[in-house]
């Protein structure tokens, strides 16, 4: 890290202008009316449409492939195997298990075979029905615990002979002893089950290979830049031959963070037939591509003294992981490393093993491996301050971490508005004066949580820059703005757009913002961990600064003033002094450039040095934290099971809300979407391992009408290192919304939920067997 | 997005033509209503069939009628939102103008049929996906295969009549006029279930359903339809009842009935509602007692099979809730019952 990663919270003017205002979306109104383009807008002169072959098997060796008979079929211009791409690949460089099609094996159903080209999705689809595959079933593995328990057939190659993709074992100071010598231990079992992104636009990838053999990729992909990477290693292409390119993305969510089997095919298909080649797939597909939520099976003890100070916390998490590894190796860090906040415990401990199964590969889902432990923990939480007889805010406020503080495992803690978070909730949803006072059936239930604003492990080891911008000044007045960074709807284009008109005092309509095309833009890690603005928001700071100072001496030298007379607000530039001097920007522009030559900049941004000194340290170091505390009110019908979640109250400390319009934003959507899933969701397969109901229709999200009211709370802790003070907003609102629920489920109708989702069916049976378990006690038998 | 088959379209603008396409197609033609079934169901390849006839523009299939006798006469092509909205339907037929509240959501209420729900296809967890994932599974036997998925070694069909008016019109004691080039027959819609999921009707597949009648209820009708699903909107009914209740002049229960759908391949009536509730009035313990024996006659009766998703252990628990609450609902002349 560098001076150039810190700017400081201060206003380039004194004043924001543009900085902590509601503002629009730079790309809004183009999405609104349907202009905007999207991978699958796209359409080039003699492009073919391929569709892909899978596997109905859920664990197979293949014998043999016969495309004969479809490379005969007119119309059919390509067809290609695993064979044609044997080289594996993976998002994590350590675990590339994974190829663009099965060479030797399938694993799970819906596993990718074959890709044809033709002149139409039709005939290529026709063309799949002629290819032949023969297959040797083989076992499979449909739960976590049968992967564990039996190695043979192992569903990949390794070392040890298992079905154990990553285990991780850390222990931070003597958790047996203070287990031993605390009055209060909370112990249970607890479950999260499987949930996907749906993002509304399905996966598509568009390659063509240009007259100098140069291979262009549309895709909608949240990672532009491990795209690139990937394509250059799987297809043995020297990278500078490449260009990966990001159109409008219609929502992501974590599911388009892998790079994926069509996109190698339609590179592929491209080279072979030389014509440009386009890839859609339909929503089945999206869902056996899945990388969501990874199931967890979760074991708990926390240990307090009486007056609720935590102790230790002990935690041995099973994860079913799917067939493949995708972000495994983080996902099975994350599970344990993301937990030491926002409390203060002395003492931790996890054991957490990532199993595969032949199911479709679990990876990152907002709130990526942090959210079924957070679940866990706040659950058990809320079971200890029932044991205690504590208000259970009273009892998160007791733990507190507080800023500028070291978790347990070596994360540093700057700033830290969790405290504030509580009071907010508490205060928003009238809690003391309405918690324990509501009618039977109706309830409270509070949550916090912590996460992280990037992270400094870099996926792939390097030295460089995590986020770069560069900037180019028109002498019209325009500033376009090049990030590498991939707008997925979560408006990291604007974001860039109003930092840069901030610091050149420039309005909105003149900036350009050209994103996520590896041709025009720095490299930037892509959309993942919540890390673009903190990240990106730096380096626009930066680039911003050196173009301003140009700009600035520029006009000082101009005028014959001090520099700190000059400033650049609203579009124009101006003497602080007198008011008859003062010029438009694009004027300003060209006496800079008269001076300076062609004006341009570049900015960069890279995480200091964080993290434990222990292996894995760095995996869940973050530059910054971000924290959330969730009340949910939830009315339970009693006679059904039914939950009516009446209203949610979130507030999140971003740091600095750069646009509070879009923050709210954020929360609003990582609220509903932790509801949704914990109530409606469940990605699962059958007794068939055939996905329960591969559709919008059988895996129901909930519509608006089963959205609660939605209360987004802003807290502003203002972070030393964060772009005008601000952290992430994306992933951290979703954690505490689902064990708040739980436990607002507790305090209405007294039925402890440990295991999701939270079906009308799951709530019924809890209440019955309580109920069942109240006759008996106070039957006359059991009186004492 | 999933492929549509080939087939050929066909539009005809008089019943008669239409008549004429399916009898020249033997058998190989399907009807087209609104087509918000039809159309997945084909793109899952679950028909496979060379021609469309379209009702979209036969004259007289859209409306709402009023018959001197106070009977309803409701065209086929009739919208659902059309008839959830209509105060004639509403007024008469309130557990219809309900149910028909509740199909889906708006857009495909107002895309979708009465004709086209009344002649909906059964639904099932293994049957209702796409030809990859039925291949995979090795189908079933309604469709491609030989094996039940639903009831080991079954023999038959279970999958559910998910039509939600279906309820209300056996309550109401609806007739369907269907007509054949050269023949014309009217059904009670009582008599039109079998109870073979493949295809739960009695009738042949070319005919064409050309009219709905209600006839008039009894002064002191009441009506309510009680719908449960997953969400608030878009789902298939994971169990639907319709009651009916007719209320004497002295505000006692003369009848009541009870229909239930999702539950198998033909939508059920409850038998000994109307003894468990008759004489008693609304508001009394007597009428309380009377709902309890009528949603344990329901119990007992409707049994939901793990054919549509979700849990039939749930789906059947929710039997005696749901007619109570229906049934409450109809005696207060307001519903639907749903969310639960």
């Amino acid at each position: 890290m560098s001076a150039r990663d810190q700017h400081g919270l201060a206003a380039p003017h004194g004043e924001f202008q543009i900085i902590g205002k509601p503002q629009r979306k730079i790309d809004g109104a183009t999405k609104a009316r349907g202009s905007a383009l999207y991978t699958d807008d796209l359409c080039l002169p003699g492009m073919l449409h391929a569709k892909t072959l899978r596997s109905p098997h859920a664990h197979a060796r293949i014998l043999s492939i016969d495309t004969s008979a479809a490379q005969a079929l007119p119309g059919v211009h390509g067809v290609i195997t695993g064979q044609d791409m044997p080289t594996p690949y993976g998002v994590i460089p350590w675990t590339p298990d994974e190829t663009a099609l099965a060479v030797d094996k399938v694993r799970f159903i819906g596993d990718e075979v074959a890709a044809v080209a033709a002149v139409d999705e039709d005939t290529a689809l026709c063309a799949l029905d002629l290819i032949h595959v023969e297959y040797e079933l083989l076992h499979s593995y449909q739960s976590p615990q049968d992967a564990l328990e039996r190695n043979e057939p192992a569903i990949h190659k390794n070392k040890r002979g298992d079905n154990v993709s990553k285990r991780v074992q850390l222990d931070f100071g003597e958790v047996d002893k203070a287990f031993e010598t605390s009055p209060v231990v909370i112990e249970g079992d607890y479950s999260f089950h499987g949930s996907t992104h749906a993002a509304i636009e399905p996966h598509c990838a568009l390659a063509q290979v240009d007259g100098n053999g140069l291979l262009t990729l549309w895709s909608a992909t949240q990672i532009t830049h491990y795209v690139h990477r990937a394509l250059a290693s799987v297809l043995d292409l020297a990278p500078h031959r490449i260009r990966v390119i990001q159109p409008a993305i219609g929502g992501a969510f974590g599911g388009k963070s892998d790079p994926f089997s069509l996109e190698f095919c339609v590179a592929k298909l491209a080279q072979i037939t030389g014509r440009p080649v386009k890839m859609l797939w339909n929503r089945e597909e999206v869902f056996y591509a899945h990388r969501g939520r990874h199931p967890m099976d979760m074991h708990y003890r926390t240990a307090a003294d009486e007056s609720g100070r935590i102790q230790s916390v002990d935690a041995k998490i099973l994860i079913d992981g799917g067939s493949y590894s995708s972000f495994g190796l983080v996902t099975t860090y994350y599970s344990g490393q993301l937990l030491t906040g926002p409390y203060d415990f002395p003492t931790y401990r996890f054991d957490s093993t990532r199993v595969f199964t032949n199911k479709p590969p679990c990876g990152p889902k907002r709130g990526h491996g942090s959210v079924q432990p957070r679940f866990a923990f706040e659950v058990q939480l809320d079971e200890l301050a029932v044991q205690l007889g504590m208000d259970p805010i009273e009892l998160r406020r007791r733990n507190s971490i507080g800023p500028q503080t070291m978790t347990v495992n070596g994360q540093r803690i700057t700033s830290c508005g969790f405290d504030e978070c509580l009071e907010k909730v508490e205060r928003a949803s009238d809690w003391k004066s309405r918690r324990g006072k509501l009618e039977q059936g109706r309830g409270l239930g509070v949550a916090g949580s912590m996460y992280i604003s990037g992270t400094n492990y870099a996926v792939y080891p390097n030295d460089m820059p995590q986020a770069g911008i560069q900037l180019k000044v028109d002498r019209s007045g325009v500033v376009t703005v090049f990030s590498g960074a991939n707008d997925i709807g979560q408006g990291s284009n604007s974001m860039v757009a109003y930092v840069v008109a901030e610091e050149l005092g420039l309005t909105l309509d003149m900036l350009r913002v050209v994103a996520a095309d590896t041709d025009l833009c720095p490299v930037d890690l892509g959309a993942y961990s919540s890390r673009v603005t903190f990240m990106v928001g730096n380096a626009a700071i930066d680039a911003s600064r050196k173009l301003r100072k140009l700009v600035v001496s520029s006009l000082a030298e101009h005028w014959e003033i001090e520099e700190r007379r000059v400033r650049l607000v609203g579009g124009e530039a101006l003497d602080l002094e007198d008011p008859t001097r003062h010029m438009t920007m694009a004027e300003a522009f060209q006496i800079a450039e008269v001076k300076h030559d062609t004006l341009g900049a570049t900015g960069s941004y890279n995480t200091p040095t964080l993290g434990g000194d222990y292996r894995g340290g760095s995996i869940g170091a973050s530059p910054a934290y971000s924290f959330s505390a969730h009340v949910v009110e939830v009315a339970v019908d009693e006679e059904t099971g039914h939950l009516d979640v009446r209203e949610v109250w979130c507030a999140h400390d971003c740091g600095k809300a750069l646009n509070p319009t879009l923050v709210a934003g954020q929360i609003e959507g990582s609220v509903y979407m932790g509801i949704a899933e914990a109530i409606y969701e469940n990605h699962q397969t059958n007794r068939f391992g055939l996905h329960a109901g591969p559709s919008l229709l059988d895996y129901s999200m909930a519509t608006t009408l089963d959205t609660p009211e939605i209360k987004a709370l802003i807290v502003e802790s203002l972070d030393p290192e964060g772009p005008y003070g601000a952290k992430e907003a994306g992933e951290g609102p979703l954690h505490s919304a689902i064990p708040a629920l739980s436990n607002a489920i507790f305090d209405a109708v007294g039925i402890r939920l440990r295991h999701l989702p939270f079906t009308p069916e799951v709530v019924l049976r809890a209440l019955r067997e309580k109920r069942e378990a109240e006759r008996q006690t106070a039957s006359p038998g059991n009186n004492p | 997005m999933l492929r549509l088959p080939p087939f050929q379209l066909e539009e005809p603008k008089s019943l008669y033509a239409a008549l004429v396409l399916l009898a020249e197609a033997k058998g190989q033609a399907m009807i087209i209503a609104g087509g918000t079934d039809l159309l997945p169901n084909l793109k899952h390849r679950l028909f496979e069939p060379k021609l469309l006839v379209s009702l979209a523009r036969i004259e007289g299939f859209v409306g709402i009628e009023l018959q001197e006798d106070g009977a309803l006469v409701i065209g086929p092509m009739t919208p659902l939102a059309q008839v959830a909205a209509s105060e004639l339907v509403q007024e008469r037929a309130p557990a219809l103008a309900q149910a028909a509240s509740l199909v889906a959501g708006p857009q495909l209420r107002t895309q979708g049929t009465l004709g086209g729900n009344v002649m909906l296809d059964t639904r099932c967890q293994w049957y209702n996906q796409t030809y990859f994932w039925r291949q995979s599974l090795g189908y079933c036997l309604k469709k491609d295969g030989t094996e039940c998925h639903v009831v080991k070694g079954g023999q038959k069909c279970v999958a559910a009549a998910s039509n939600d008016t279906a309820a209300p019109l056996m309550t109401l004691q609806a007739s369907l006029c269907f007509e054949r080039l050269n023949e014309k027959r009217e059904l009670p819609i009582r008599d039109l279930w079998s109870s073979d999921g493949i295809w739960n009707k009695r009738c042949d597949q070319d005919e064409l359903l050309t009219s709905i009648r209600i006839p008039a209820q009894e002064a002191g009708h009441r009506g309510a339809y009680g719908k449960l699903r997953t969400r608030e909107s878009i789902d298939f009914p994971l169990l639907g009842i319709a009651a009916r209740m007719t209320l004497a002049d002295d505000g006692t229960v003369s009848d009541a009935e009870l229909c239930g759908v999702a539950l198998a391949a033909r939508p059920s009536l409850v038998r000994g509602v109307s003894e468990a509730l008759t004489g008693t009035r609304p508001g009394t313990d007597e009428f309380t007692s009377g709902l309890e024996s009528a949603a344990q006659l329901a119990y007992k009766q409707l049994r939901p099979v793990d054919n549509v998703p979700g849990s039939a252990w749930y789906r059947r628990e929710m039997v005696p809730v749901l007619a109570k609450r229906t049934l409450q609902a109809a005696a207060r002349g307001d519903g639907p019952v749903h969310p639960l």
